[in-house]
C-alpha cells in the first residue's frame, strides 16, 4: 500500500493532453453567452483539471490513506471558509453595493 | 534479527536519517508533511479566493469589465506554459524513479525553463499596467488601483470605475502571491537539479524531487482557478 508506484511516463503525457484539451474547452466556453453558466462550467473544467494534477502529476491515486485524509480536509475547510463567509454576505439586509 | 536483516541493505544508505526505521518510513513522513504544508497553502489562498467570491458577486459589471482588459491570449499561453512545467515536473520525478539521473537534470532544468517563461510573460503583462503610473504623465492606461488609476481608458458602461480598482487589486494580489510562489520555486528546483547532478538521488531515494514536484503542481493548480477567474469573466 505505501511503496512508491511508479506510473508510466506515457500517463503523464495523456493528463498533459487532457489538461491543454480541458484548457481549449474553458476558453472556447468564453465566447458564448450562457449566463450563469458560464461560471458552472468554467469552475467545473478548473475543478477537473486540479483534480487530474492531484491524482496523476502528484500521485495522491497511489498515495497513502493519511495522505488522502489531509487532501480531503484541505478541500472540506476551503469550502467551510467560503460557504460561511457567503452566509454572511448574502444574508445581510443590506448589500455591500448599497454601503459602496 | 529478521526485521534488523531486511532493513540492513537500506540502513546504509546515506540519506536514512537515525530517526526512521527505513527509507520507505522517512519518504512518507516527508510527503505527509508537504501535504499538510499544501493543505495550509490551499487556505493561504483561499482568504483571497474567499475575497474575490464576496467582490464578484456585488460588482459583476466591474469584475467584467476588469477582466476584459486583460488579454485572455496572454493568460491562455501562459496556462500552457504551466501545464508543461508540470509535464516536465512529473516526468523529472518518474526519471529520478527510474534511476536516469541525466534526463531528471533534464526535465527540472526544462521546468526551470517553462516557469521562466511565465514569470517573463508575467513581467510584460505588470508592466504594461504599472508603467503608465510612473512619472508626471498623464497616466493613459494606468491600471494601478490609487490616485493615478485611469479609469476612462477603461471604456466601461454601467460599471462602477472604483469597483473596477477593487477587480486589479484583486488581480495584483492573487496573480503576485502565485508569482512569488514560482519566483520562491526556481531556485529551490535548481538545488534540486544540482544535487540531481551530483548522483544524490536514485530509484530508492528521491524524496526531495518529489517534495518539489507537489509544490510545484500545488502552484500550477492555483493557476488552473486564477485563469478563468481573472482572464475570462464574461463572454468575450
Amino acid at each position: 500500500m505505501s511503496s512508491e508506484h511508479v506510473v508510466s511516463w506515457k500517463v503523464y503525457l495523456a493528463v498533459f493532453l487532457a489538461l491543454v484539451a480541458l484548457t481549449v474547452i474553458t476558453v472556447e466556453v468564453t465566447g458564448h453567452d450562457f449566463g450563469p453558466f458560464n461560471l458552472v462550467v468554467a469552475l467545473a473544467v478548473a475543478v477537473t483539471k486540479a483534480t487530474l494534477v492531484v491524482l496523476y502529476f502528484m500521485h495522491a491515486r497511489y498515495s497513502e490513506r493519511l495522505t488522502h485524509v489531509v487532501i480531503a480536509s484541505s478541500v472540506a475547510f476551503l469550502v467551510i471558509l467560503v460557504f460561511l463567509l457567503l452566509t454572511d454576505y448574502l444574508s445581510r439586509p443590506w448589500s455591500l453595493v448599497a454601503v459602496g | 534479527m529478521s526485521e534488523l536483516a531486511a532493513h540492513a541493505g537500506e540502513a546504509h544508505h546515506e540519506a536514512l536519517q537515525h530517526h526512521f526505521t527505513s527509507l520507505e518510513q522517512q519518504r512518507a513522513a516527508s510527503s505527509l508533511g508537504m501535504w499538510v504544508f499544501i493543505a495550509q497553502e490551499v487556505l493561504f489562498f483561499g482568504g483571497l479566493f474567499a475575497t474575490y467570491t464576496v467582490y464578484r458577486h456585488a460588482y459583476p459589471e466591474a469584475f467584467s469589465a476588469g477582466s476584459h482588459h486583460l488579454s485572455w491570449k496572454i493568460g491562455f499561453f501562459n496556462t500552457l506554459v504551466l501545464i508543461g512545467s508540470s509535464l516536465t515536473m512529473a516526468l523529472g520525478v518518474y526519471s529520478a524513479a527510474i534511476g536516469k539521473k541525466n534526463r531528471v537534470v533534464g526535465f527540472i532544468l526544462a521546468t526551470i525553463l517553462l516557469g521562466s517563461v511565465f514569470l517573463g510573460v508575467k513581467y510584460f503583462e505588470y508592466g504594461e499596467k504599472i508603467r503608465p503610473c510612473l512619472g508626471d504623465g498623464p497616466h493613459t492606461g494606468c491600471l494601478v488601483p490609487g490616485a493615478r488609476f485611469d479609469a476612462a481608458s477603461l471604456h466601461v458602461k454601467g460599471a462602477d470605475l472604483g469597483h473596477v480598482q477593487i477587480y486589479f487589486s484583486l488581480y495584483f494580489a492573487m496573480t503576485g502571491l502565485h508569482a512569488l510562489h514560482m519566483i520562491i520555486g526556481v531556485p529551490i528546483l535548481l538545488t534540486i537539479a544540482y544535487f540531481a547532478w551530483r548522483g544524490r538521488y536514485g530509484p530508492e531515494y528521491h524524496t526531495p524531487v518529489e517534495i518539489v514536484g507537489l509544490y510545484w503542481h500545488f502552484v500550477d493548480i492555483v493557476w488552473i482557478f486564477l485563469f478563468p477567474l481573472l482572464y475570462l469573466i464574461g463572454a468575450h
